[in-house]
């Protein structure tokens, strides 16, 4: 039985394809300043284009976590979402809110914080925002007819998202402190609660594909969530070595941070290992590759990658260089876009009823996103490793090293072609999937 | 073999028990007597230069105690590495500002608001960074003792 009120999730869904196709553009704007070609300097400065990209980033993740939530929940609770056109009323919220912040960059009309660029007063309408979506989900799931583990993990993670904004929000005088209470937000959100919302994605994703028992899914979701905590919450630290706040924050940064990518291990481990138990052979496995590719990539982009640069000493030279670029690309795509596109990839074929799960641009969609952005990857890769040592070693200046590692940042963009191709597929098939449809979702049984 | 039940015991108590030892290490680090920041010394001016830092997403390019876009310099110690009157000549000049190819925005600031952001940057420059300052691209007073 499926739930009408899951059509929702597909409007989100297609406000983040939206939205990560312009978070390409400005990408594209950015690496082709970086080679010197910065023709739009005069309309959009690298600043515009920085917060463009990386909020665009947050905004379409979000709205996709948002749309995999209205689509999770119902069929977790066994009910119809409450108050549907809420939820819309909260799509068209969250539309503006990332419109009207992008457009305002253009203008100064910022607030000039990596991150949390978004200006006060629009900083209202997140919360105004947030606080009806999780009103919604919780008063679904609380009046539902069974609460699972996956829908409260999946819960509690967009609802101490909420929660983790609002230090964001207090002002300091101090550089030191803005800092340290802006990383509360953004690290306790990618490298704490969003693991739990992925988590809750990841095992849901698991049960409807592999077939094994939801109790055994359920258990290593606790395990895994565990350890991202225990690793992550003091994990923080390791932002904290050379902002200004005392010592012992490299030890404690240093020895939890350097425990984080256990957690991405696990979830790595977990998802291979229920996929090999699992006996029901799902026919979308264009979904079941996003599935396990998520997991595989988010233990390489943000686990391992991670740790390549996280341990004091070594973050001594490489903290503030492209080698943070290489560890975020990467980590961002395998953690969160992949999920949220694999529970796309699952989601839209019940949502509309066409089954265009094995068709040849479904598939040039996951390998070439994927081959272009381990690409990016590398290529920032070489270029941060160069600039930690011709700069941080060899003291050269800064300009200078951006000359010398000028070459990097071609591979980069014909990387991102590649990426952008492969996106590109995927939107197709976005677009060929069309609308949701009731008869569909009355046919879905599986 | 683990029970679900043991698991979720192992998520909820590591969760409260790490992160009230967070708590505990913010307070600890925060407190007046760890201060590394010369907090005493923020002054009016540097308030105003840190807003206009924000106002202006300098962080969007640049980088300060390690943090922001490695688009541009990083700029802790910047005013011992350039002296105040380069700085101030950046932030007022009426083109964008451009060596070795790279364009910054042309600000076009007053002098009243591109001295207060000096004076954020000194504030900035005497930050004990754990060891940070001594690495980040090349600082005059060490490369000139370095040279000596």
């Amino acid at each position: 039985m499926k739930y009408k009120t899951q059509k929702i999730a597909y409007w989100f869904w297609a406000l983040s394809m939206l939205l990560l196709v312009l978070q390409i553009t400005y990408g594209f704007i950015m690496g082709f300043a970086r080679i010197g070609m910065d023709g739009l300097h005069e309309f959009i400065p690298f600043n515009t284009a920085r917060a463009v990209h990386t909020n665009l980033l947050v905004v379409w993740l979000l709205s996709g976590f948002m749309g995999a939530a209205y689509y999770i929940i119902p069929e977790e609770a066994q009910r119809d979402l409450v108050r549907p056109k809420l939820a819309f009323l909260q799509l068209i919220s969250l539309a503006l809110v990332g419109v009207t912040a992008i457009i305002g960059y253009h203008f100064n009309w910022w607030e000039g914080r990596k991150f949390l660029e978004i200006p006060r007063p629009l900083d209202w309408l997140v919360v105004f925002n947030v606080l009806l979506f999780l009103g919604l989900i919780l008063w679904t799931l609380f009046t539902g007819k069974r609460r699972t583990t996956t829908a409260l993990v999946l819960s509690m993670g967009l609802l101490f998202a909420a929660l983790l904004y609002l230090p964001g929000m207090i002002d300091f005088d101090s550089q030191t402190l803005d800092s340290f209470f802006r990383w509360w937000v953004v690290h306790l959100w990618v490298e704490g609660v969003w693991e739990l919302i992925m988590g809750g994605i990841l095992s849901f994703l698991l049960i409807k594909l592999t077939g094994v028992d939801r109790e055994v899914i359920e258990k290593w979701l606790y395990v895994i969530v565990g350890l991202t905590f225990l690793s992550g919450i003091l994990g923080t630290g390791h932002h904290y070595y050379y902002i200004g706040v005392n010592k012992i924050w490299l030890i404690v940064g240093g020895i939890f941070s350097a425990l984080e990518p256990l957690a991405f291990l696990a979830m790595a481990l977990f998802a291979v290992n229920m996929y090999r138990k699992g006996e029901k052979s799902h026919p979308n496995k264009i979904a079941l590759y996003w599935t396990l590719g998520s997991a595989i990539l988010s233990f390489v982009g943000a686990g391992l990658l991670g740790f390549a640069h996280t341990l004091p000493q070594v973050n001594l030279y490489t903290h503030g260089t492209l080698v943070t670029a290489m560890h975020g690309h990467l980590a961002f795509w395998g953690a969160y876009g992949m999920i949220v596109l694999a529970i796309m990839s699952y989601a839209l074929p019940n949502l509309t009823g066409r089954k265009l799960y094995d068709t040849a641009g479904a598939r040039l969609a996951f390998w070439l996103s994927n081959i272009g952005l381990l690409g990016m990857t590398i290529a920032f890769g070489v270029a941060g490793v160069a600039q930690t040592y011709l700069e941080r070693r060899f003291k050269m200046e800064f300009m200078q090293v951006q000359n010398e590692i000028k070459v990097h940042f071609v591979v980069l963009i014909l990387m991102a072609t590649l990426f952008a191709i492969g996106i590109t597929y995927y939107i197709i098939q976005f677009v060929k999937y069309g609308l949701p449809n009731d008869e569909a979702l009355e046919a879905e049984t599986n | 073999m683990l029970s679900k039940k043991q698991a979720r015991a192992f998520f909820l108590g590591g969760t409260v028990v790490t992160f009230l030892i967070f708590i505990g290490l913010t307070v600890y680090s925060l407190s007046k007597a760890q201060d590394q920041t010369h907090s005493e010394n923020i002054t009016e001016a540097v308030i105003r230069g840190k807003h206009i830092w924000e106002k202006n997403n300098c962080m969007g390019c640049h980088t300060l105690f390690g943090e922001g876009a490695y688009y541009a310099p990083e700029l802790t110690k910047v005013i011992e590495r350039r002296g105040e009157a380069y700085v101030k000549g950046v932030l007022m000049s009426p083109v964008p500002w451009q060596i070795n190819g790279r364009k910054m925005v042309a600000y076009n600031m007053s002098e009243a608001d591109a001295l207060d952001v000096v004076e954020f940057f000194k504030w900035a420059g005497n930050v004990d960074l754990n060891g940070f300052e001594h690495v980040v691209s090349p600082l005059a007073k060490e490369k000139i003792e370095a040279n000596n």
